[in-house]
């Protein structure tokens, strides 16, 4: 290729390059949101996998020979210089080293999740089959290898099967551990909740009740507060039982050090033996981990275990919201649209509902949190709630208030979504309808709102996706890094409006920056970040769906 | 409505009828009902700002004062030696010349209880001082120079509901309870301070300063705590007017005639340093909640601020910071407030004036109840100053003072604070301490916001109008109708993902390729144009015919190769320019600090959300330009750049603006990408290796922990307050451009 000077100015002078910039700009945004996507699907989706588990024999630099077994986490090149700037020993020769970020597990024992091996180290990789991972409801995960299972202390004889009998025994401790959790999540704090309530309604019967029946209301109130103990006192003996009967057995490991340590099962989630599963088992594994990870309560300061109750208040609140949003989104689009003469006034309304979308969302948590909270919510409290003040009920931030703080950040959302949808409505339609004696009411009711709820939906759903990516003002307005209780259970009046809840991408926050083992939660809240971009997304793509298809179908219609 | 011919019978009809009402009727509700809700919208954004506004506005509401007389004690007039109000303001106390603590209640004058502190019989009190930070810890002089340490706790006994209830007063003697000599005259003037296990007595009698200064030392068996006092005396070689502790115990300085300060270092009080504060001579003494920074009042009614500064040397030197605006007559006494950095000037015929030392402004000028004072007591919150004139006359003067350190120059200017060398932009809204001083200025997160905006524009800017351009006017439409939602799906990922990868996989990126990130941005449009050049030029260009309008697809390899080569040459450039690691270099021998969460981290991520707003509204409106304009232009024999640059550009260029304003309303309200791509530190500085707080993360990260209704809670309204007003001038602006547009576009 000959390219003279004259030949490059000729081609700047014509202007193409600047086009090829041009057309590389769109390639680069389509390269970062690619990279994007893929860079939260792919860590995402990994963390499910039974990851093989190797044992190496390390030798670090002063010569003391170790056993680690562990999953790789990351490996990187690092200058050797810096290295033994921090003090690592590093063989001498080499400007580069590569190392490895090995989860180890064991927190217990080690104090640590993970520990850096240096490549050169290495004697020894191996991955032996006998090799075994322990999920646990604390301290993490635990490696190492089966020694033996005691059953109400007494050593089994685990000559046959001792797979079998460990897979056996874990099921056993898991249907266990359900019916404890449905103990303690449900009944027992139905019990618990009926308890404040009463202790409330005796406050509220102090304060406002006439002296003669005060005492007969009372006698009541305290015979419902011994068959509540009563209650109470069935549920915990029923508890206590399983806990004993959940610790039944308890494993023997043997750890990569070759020490012995024994887990009740009561700890005990789960257990696998990644290096001795066949592809399909470790499918089937990972969908297992990928369920538990949906329907779960998270453990252990949110860094382990699953996403539920931040899954649920997502959506209820998000529901919720589209309650609020919907209509008012709709009488204020139909106002604009049908009803007001347009002029100043609409223009107004226009620039109001422009400025809406515009105001950076925490400004909406701010609003939210002095008017709606302590403004209406305060003033709630001390109308219908004095008795339990000075805790406040609705004074505070909870579901209600985080929903129709998100309504108003929504509105112009649904108001320009369902304007779109009005305005492509031929006037033809308006027209017969008035012509053939309908109110314009009747005309609206029954023939513009059907034709337009396309374009409803388009908006309440791009709302309800923007809504459940929000978190900045949803921080200030009543969202919890762990609620105590689910907003929505089996205790009248069933929807708790004043409750604070879980929000996957506060979540995301929480866990990503205020937990205190980052590294080791780090996959969780890809996974979740995953979750939330896959319902933005899809809630997006369908948006956009209905969207073409209303295009269509008017198309046709002006075509007519 | 007239009746149709072929309507029915009378009885139908008025049945008819009915039902034609009632539809009307429903017309007419359904009708109001949308428009009230119509108009609800704009009601809604009103309410907003009128709400934050109601927030905001008492900040900026000055001082006032309510005057309330008690009544008559004119026993109390000459022998009165201290008036001190209790932590809740409803009790007083008042100790005599005779050593009696009397205890009374506020506003109702009736004595409550009253204890003798001890004194012999034969000597009167002098002076009596209380400890600034303990309450309760008083200090009594007497004519025959010597000192009596007195700790006295009110306890308030459980009373019937709806009554006043009971107190019980009891005495301590932290020292002993032998007075202490000091001096052979009677003291004139004594203070004290009692703070981290170190106590601080200073008396001044006559010409002699004398100090004493002790540890407590907690016997362990008995738990019993005692002082190891030490005394130490010097002859001053002028007429001392005032005394002063400083907080750190280090130490104490006294006044004089000639309008000087003279410190001297504890606990030899060897003469440290005379510092010049007025031309006049001093009137009183005070020090500022904490006793760092000393308050000086002459003779004219002016007030002077000093506190130490650390010079070059290292050593503290006391230094004039700032003054007041005068009293217009000779000051008697300084109050200092006991929480805030507040204080009461009195003057010698009745003046009073309510400063502020941070905003350095007077909040209230007016004259005490009565015309002669014989002894003052200053409220534990400011909000009361009781007065007891020398005829025995008893009043209170009320103080309505909510936010005095908030002005237009705390919030905007430079601010010289306690322990700072020079006067800065400071945020700092708590501490740990209670006598700490809040730091209220909004120009860091101001400058902290418009820093992350502008790296997320220069990021965000080139791509999204490049790419907009190319989308609408050069792009296939078949590629067209897929590109454009795809990157308009961008802006529809939540901003806590872009955040949270910003911060954890982004900025340790970024830290271990930083020079591969130099060498990208300098190798993707290097690289492209010579990709491009060759692919139009060379062998291949015979692919030019197909690939017209679907260069990007093309594109997508080179740049990820680009991207690739570019980390990859990085090691070997950075080794050979500058002999290893960029990063460590930039530290060790360009000084330049780097912060691993910082601007260009926030700039990408930031430019990630605002990319997808940009390039929508920028496509929309080059696309809305008329075809029949640039077909006219190339069928003149323009080129497509030529057509693109001279006539499509300018006539879509309102719209482009609107697009670049609609960007940059988000980018500087965006809370969760820079709340975690940032360290969220308050500095003044643009350096792209180092990070900010912006207003909006500010307000995340302490809006929770702000008690209502305080200063912190209201300026944290004002900032959002900023947030909106900006984003609804820039709102509006590209509003008011695109409806332009849209007019001049339906007229051609």
């Amino acid at each position: 290729m000959r390219a003279s000077l004259s030949d490059i100015r000729a081609w700047f002078g014509k202007g193409t390059p600047w086009i090829w910039l041009q057309a590389s700009a769109v390639s680069f945004s389509l390269v970062l949101l690619g990279g994007l996507l893929v860079l939260i699907a792919v860590r995402g989706l990994s963390h499910f996998w039974p990851a093989p588990l190797e044992e190496w024999v390390v030798r670090d630099g002063q010569g003391t020979q170790t056993v680690l077994v562990g999953q790789v986490h990351r490996s990187e090149w690092v200058d050797a210089g810096r290295l033994r700037e921090a003090g690592v020993v590093v063989p001498a020769d080499i400007d580069r080293v590569r190392r490895h970020l090995l989860k180890t597990g064991n927190r217990d024992l080690t104090g640590r999740d993970f520990t850096w091996v240096l490549d050169p180290d290495i004697q020894a990789r191996t991955r032996p089959d006998s090799l075994l991972v322990l999920e646990r409801s604390q301290w993490g995960v635990f490696f190492g290898r089966l020694a033996g299972i005691r059953e109400d202390g007494v050593l089994q004889d685990l000559s046959g099967h001792p797979w079998a009998s460990l897979t056996q025994r874990v099921r056993r401790a898991a249907s266990l551990r359900e019916r404890i959790a449905t103990l303690e999540n449900k009944d027992l704090a139905s019990v618990n909740y009926r308890v404040n309530r009463l202790e409330r309604d005796r406050q509220a019967l102090i304060d406002a009740a006439a002296p003669d029946q005060l005492a007969d209301a009372l006698i009541d109130l305290e015979a419902e507060r011994i068959t509540l103990q009563a209650e109470f006192d069935g549920y915990a003996a029923e508890l206590e039982s399983l806990y004993v009967e959940i610790n039944r057995d308890s494993l023997l490991m043997t750890t990569p050090g070759g020490e012995e340590v024994e887990a009740p099962m009561g700890v005990v989630l789960d257990a696998w033996r990644p290096n001795h599963m066949a592809t399909a088992e470790k499918l089937g594994h990972y969908l297992g981990k990928l369920w538990s990870f949906l329907s779960d309560a998270p453990r252990e300061a949110n860094t382990e275990g699953g996403i539920f109750p931040a899954l649920f208040g997502t959506v209820l609140m998000v529901v919720l919201m589209s309650l609020f949003v919907t209509p008012l989104g709709v009488i204020a689009a139909v106002y604009l649209r049908e009803y007001a003469t347009q002029g100043w006034l609409t223009q107004l309304i226009r620039i109001s509902v422009n400025n809406l979308a515009g105001v950076p969302s925490i400004v909406y948590g701010v609003f939210g949190l002095g008017f709606f909270i302590y403004f209406i919510g305060g003033g709630i409290d001390r109308l219908l709630f004095s008795e339990s003040l000075p805790t406040p009920t609705f004074g505070t931030g909870g579901l209600f208030w985080a929903s129709l703080t998100l309504a108003l950040l929504t509105l112009p959302v649904v108001i320009v979504s369902t304007e779109e949808g009005l305005s492509r409505i031929p006037r033809s339609v308006r027209e017969g309808s008035l012509a053939l004696g309908a109110t314009r009411w009747e005309t609206l009711w029954r023939t513009i709102l059907p034709m337009a709820t396309p374009g409803i939906m388009t908006g309440v759903i791009l709302a309800v996706a923007r809504a459940a990516g929000e978190v900045a003002p949803l921080m200030l307005v009543g969202v919890v890094k762990l609620a105590p209780a689910l907003p929505l259970d089996g205790d009248f009046p069933f929807l708790h409006l004043e409750r604070k809840f879980m929000h996957l991408g506060f979540h995301i926050y929480d866990v990503g920056f205020q937990s205190p083992n980052v590294e080791a939660s780090r996959p969780l809240v890809y996974a979740t970040a995953l979750l939330l971009v896959a319902i933005t997304l899809v809630l997006n793509l369908t948006a956009v769906a209905i969207r073409n298809r209303l295009r269509e179908r008017y198309r046709s219609l002006e075509a007519q | 409505m007239k009746r149709h011919p072929l309507a029915g019978t009378a009885a139908q009809s008025a049945q008819s009828g009915r039902f034609q009402q009632l539809r009307r009727r429903k017309d007419r509700v359904a009708g109001r009902l949308i428009t009230v809700g119509g108009v609800a919208v704009m009601g809604a954004m009103l309410l907003i700002l009128v709400y934050l506004a109601g927030v905001v506005a008492p900040l900026f509401v000055g001082a006032s004062t309510q005057t309330e007389g008690l009544g008559e004690r004119p026993g109390w007039a000459d022998s009165t030696r201290l008036l001190d109000l209790d932590e809740r303001g409803d009790l007083g106390v008042r100790i005599d010349d005779r050593g009696t603590l009397t205890v009374f209640r506020v506003p109702g004058l009736d004595v409550l209880d009253q204890l003798d502190i001890g004194l012999d019989d034969n000597v009167s009190v002098s002076t009596v001082a209380r400890d600034p930070s303990r309450p309760g810890l008083i200090a009594i002089g007497t004519e025959d120079g010597r000192v009596h340490l007195v700790a006295y706790d009110i306890e308030r006994q459980p009373g019937a509901p709806g009554t006043p209830r009971p107190v019980s007063v009891t005495l301590d003697f932290p020292l002993d309870e032998v007075p202490r000599y000091f001096a052979p005259t009677a003291i004139d003037r004594l203070t004290l301070s009692d703070r981290d296990e170190r106590l601080v007595v200073a008396a001044v009698a006559g010409r002699l300063l004398a100090v004493e200064t002790g540890r407590r030392q907690v016997n362990f068996l008995t738990g019993d705590a005692t002082f190891d006092m030490k005394l130490a005396q010097v002859e001053l070689p002028f007429e001392p007017v005032g005394l002063v502790i400083d907080g750190n115990h280090r130490w104490v300085t006294v006044g004089d005639a000639a309008g000087r300060l003279h410190r001297f270092t504890l606990p030899g009080l060897a003469a440290d340093q005379v510092l010049r504060v007025s031309e006049q001579p001093l009137t009183a003494l005070a020090g500022l909640v904490g006793d760092v920074s000393l308050l000086a009042a002459d003779a004219s009614g002016v007030v002077t601020q000093a506190f130490p500064v650390r010079d070059d040397s290292g050593r503290q030197e006391l230094r004039v910071i700032r003054r007041f605006e005068s009293l217009g007559e000779p000051v008697s006494a300084l109050l200092p407030e006991r929480r805030r950095r507040g204080f009461v000037a009195v003057g010698e015929h009745g003046a009073l004036g309510i400063y502020h030392s941070t905003a350095g402004q007077r909040v209230w000028q007016g004259r005490l109840p009565l015309d002669t004072s014989a002894a003052l007591a200053f409220g534990p919150r400011a909000e009361q100053l009781l007065q007891l004139a020398e005829d025995g006359g008893v009043a209170r003067l009320l103080i309505h003072n909510r936010h005095p350190e908030v002005t237009f120059a705390t919030l905007w200017r430079k601010i010289w604070y306690e322990n700072y060398p020079e006067p800065r932009h400071v945020w700092q809204s708590t501490a740990a301490n209670v006598d700490f001083e809040p730091k209220f200025s909004l120009s860091p997160l101001v400058l902290g916001t418009l820093k992350a905006t502008l790296y997320a524009m220069l990021f965000a800017v080139p791509v999204a109008l490049l790419g907009a351009t190319y989308t609408a006017v050069f792009m296939a439409p078949a590629l067209r109708r897929k590109v454009k939602p795809a990157i308009e799906l961008m802006a529809a990922l939540p901003t806590v993902i872009l955040g949270f990868l910003a911060g954890l996989w982004l900025a340790p990126f970024v830290e271990r390729h930083l020079a591969g990130l130099l060498v990208m941005a300098a190798l993707l449009p290097l690289g492209l144009l010579t990709f491009s050049y060759a692919w139009s030029q060379g062998p291949l260009r015979r692919g030019l015919k197909w690939t017209r309008g679907w260069e990007p697809v093309l594109l997508i390899p080179v740049i990820v190769s680009l991207m690739a080569l570019a980390l990859w040459l990085a090691d070997p450039l950075q080794q050979w320019v500058v002999g290893g690691d960029l990063r460590e270099w930039l530290s060790q021998e360009a000084g330049i600090s780097y912060d691993q969460r910082n601007a260009i981290i926030v700039g990408i991520a930031m430019g990630i959300s605002v990319i997808p707003i940009i390039y929508s509204i920028a496509e929309d409106a080059l696309y809305a330009v008329p075809a029949h304009l640039s077909d006219g232009s190339l069928a003149l024999g323009a080129t497509r750049w030529q057509s693109l640059v001279r006539i499509v550009l300018p006539t879509a260029s309102p719209g482009i603006f609107s697009g670049l304003m609609l960007g940059m309303g988000r980018a500087v309200g965006e809370t969760m990408i820079v709340l975690m791509a940032t360290g969220n530190t308050p500095i003044m500085d643009w350096n792209p290796l180092e990070g900010m707080r912006t207003l909006s993360a500010n307000i995340a990260i302490e809006m929770p922990e702000a008690s209502v209704a305080s200063t912190h809670f209201r300026v944290l309204f004002l900032s959002a307050l900023v947030l909106f007003v900006f984003t609804f001038v820039v709102n509006t602006a590209a509003e008011l451009v695109r409806q332009r547009l849209r007019k001049r576009y339906a007229s051609l």
